[in-house]
């Protein structure tokens, strides 16, 4: 019987770190992690204020004072730019990147969830081929079939609709969900699906009262890991869409040229593009190695 | 076996929950429930690609619709003999790819290490340590390029000024490097997360024991950890490797290939070909060439995936 990591938190790990090794910890994850505090930081600043040198990161509310003549790395916070970056808007970006998120999700969980129940229990012959299929889809690389997908889906009359985005985030993550959801429902110890068979319970009955609650869990992980890939997404989105489809990464398609003029509001709109996956990220981390790797890792 | 507090394994040798005995019925269930995905995948993946094939042999540019000719190989030798970009984009992407892994394989195996110990605010930690992996690429990429990367306004310059060394433009003057250094910002989380989970199934006990007969720090993590790892590090340069020889996004958003070519590579050589020249034929001459080039890594790639569900 396969045992499961414990939670990561609940994971000893090595016992009693060495000073150093915390010292190390903090200080090369605060590098690492900079970037990010910069960006929000620069979104919360005048224009002027972006570009001031040493770097400010610390908002000082209240204080008003010349960008230049503020306390070292401290600025004066203001929200004037995300303001602007929702009257250019940004919204319905927003919105339609949802669309995509949930709508990708429901199809993928739609032909995912039988298919990987199937597979986890070995109700046809072929599982092992059938999930390697799934797997070597998703090494397909996208420009492999990007342009008769661009010319079916202009001939389908789909170019710049948000359906066409749906359909190819729905491919993109349909190998990985399956292959996570197999690694969830394997866990499932057989005996409780047996006592189930015994019950003469039919396979909807079996999957919908008894498997799919106690996989709960997974599929809120398998839906999340999903979410960050069409989320983030920008390849098709900016081969397959122009105005009318288009999603937050194809907002940010503006701020390409700008040189240096509007880094606040490059900021606004980039921490408004990333926070929810960055959040959603955070909320699935324990399955996120899980998803990653395919369900090789648990 | 089943005292591995951490199970690495693709389809377990388990013993089969359904007898398939007198199972005909059940037979022909699973095939109703895995044929919808399987139908999805085929349509919109893999005829795909049967298309790009047959386009591939064309002589098809979209700003003249009405004149496509069948063209036999000829996009193929255009490619490989007479396009002055292709082998440039090949050796970039070639160097983007393995250069971005290795250091994204280094840092991921330190930050694992690192997150690998208990010390107050580990969780933190280890949660700022992933977060690169999670901002969309397009916005990671412009804030490299804007406040981290610009050479008068860039945090990374006027830190190199502060200890007196030149400025330096980035993406201008070695485009390749500072996009690999997007992409490994990017990518080593990935391979912490796929390192640590590897580091986490190494028993407490067996690293105590060394430590209790005198092995140094390093020489627990020379003879003891990486050993124990090698498997791990092959899941992680491979799959990387897969993912990040389709990079585009960073480059689209920070040189579109430049300065001239010297940061292109193959998939944004196929996206110009495509969507600027329009020539159908020359992009999927070229489509067809990549994924030749990732089936030839995958089929390596699968085997480790399917030596590690034999679970050794």
């Amino acid at each position: 019987m396969a045992v499961r990591a414990a939670p990561r938190s609940a994971t000893p790990g090595v016992e009693r770190a060495p000073i150093g090794i915390a010292v190390a910890g903090w200080v090369l994850a605060l590098i690492g992690f900079f970037p990010v505090i910069y960006l929000v930081a620069t979104s919360l600043k005048t224009e002027a204020a972006a570009v001031v040198l040493p770097p400010t990161f610390i908002p000082l509310p209240g204080v008003n004072l010349a960008p230049t003549e503020m306390p070292p790395f401290t600025f004066a916070p203001t929200f004037e730019q995300y303001q602007t970056i929702l009257e250019r808007g940004f919204g319905p970006f927003f919105g339609r990147s949802l669309l995509a998120v949930i709508g990708s999700a429901i199809l993928v969980l739609l032909l995912g969830v039988p298919c990987a129940y199937a597979l986890a229990f070995r109700m046809i012959e072929s599982w092992r081929d059938t999930l390697f299929f799934f797997i070597s889809t998703k090494f397909l690389p996208p420009v492999g079939i990007i342009v008769p997908i661009y010319i079916i889906i202009n001939n389908l009359g789909l170019l710049d609709n948000l359906v066409a985005l749906l359909i190819m985030y729905t491919a993109m993550n349909l190998p990985i969900a399956i292959w996570m959801l197999r690694s969830f429902f394997e866990e499932i110890p057989p005996d409780v699906v047996q006592a189930a068979r015994v019950d003469g319970a039919d396979v909807w009955t079996e999957m919908t009262r008894i498997i799919l609650p106690m996989v709960a869990p997974g599929l809120t992980a398998t839906v999340f890991i999903g979410a960050i890939f069409a989320w983030n997404e920008f390849f098709f989105a900016v081969s397959l869409t122009a105005t009318k489809a288009t999603t937050v990464p194809m907002f940010m398609i503006g701020f390409v040229t700008s040189e240096g003029l509007f880094w606040a509001k490059l900021a606004a709109a980039g921490t408004m593009a990333m926070l929810p996956v960055v959040l959603v990220g955070w909320l699935a981390q324990r399955q996120l190695v899980r998803g990653l790797s395919l369900g090789a890792v648990k | 076996m089943s005292t591995q507090p951490q199970t690495l394994a693709l389809p377990r040798r388990r013993p089969l929950p359904i007898p398939l005995v007198g199972a005909l019925s059940n037979w022909s269930t699973g095939k109703t429930l895995v044929a919808p995905a399987v139908v999805f995948a085929i349509i919109v993946t893999q005829l795909p690609f049967v298309v790009t094939i047959w386009y591939s042999l064309l002589r098809w540019n979209l700003l003249r619709p009405d004149n496509i000719q069948f063209a036999g190989l000829d996009n193929y030798l255009f490619v490989i003999t007479a396009d002055p970009v292709f082998p440039v984009a090949l050796l970039n992407t070639v160097i983007l790819t393995i250069g971005s892994v290795v250091f994204a394989l280094v840092m991921g195996l330190i930050f694992a290490e690192l997150v690998n110990h208990r010390y107050p605010g580990r969780g933190i930690v280890r949660t700022m340590f992933i977060t690169p992996f999670l901002i969309m690429p397009v916005v990671s990429a412009l804030t490299w390029k804007n406040m981290m990367l610009n050479p008068v306004f860039g945090v990374v310059d006027y830190l190199m000024q502060l200890v007196g060394l030149p400025a330096v433009d980035w993406l201008a003057q070695f485009p390749l490097f500072a996009i690999t250094g997007i992409v490994v910002w990017r990518w080593a989380p990935f391979m912490m997360l796929i390192l640590l989970a590897g580091m986490q199934s190494l028993s407490d006990e067996i690293r105590e024991a060394a430590r209790v007969d005198g092995v140094s720090v390093l020489q627990e993590f020379r003879y003891i950890v990486l050993p124990h790892l090698s498997r791990f590090i092959q899941l992680g340069a491979l799959l990387g490797s897969v993912y990040i020889v389709q990079e585009f996004d960073s480059i689209y958003m920070t040189t579109q290939g430049g300065p001239g070519t010297s940061s292109t590579n193959l998939p944004f050589l196929i996206y110009q070909i495509a969507f600027n020249k329009k020539d159908v034929g020359e992009a999927s001459a070229l489509g067809v060439m990549v994924v030749i080039l990732t089936i030839i890594g995958t089929q390596y790639l699968l085997r480790v995936l399917a030596r590690l569900s034999e679970g050794d």
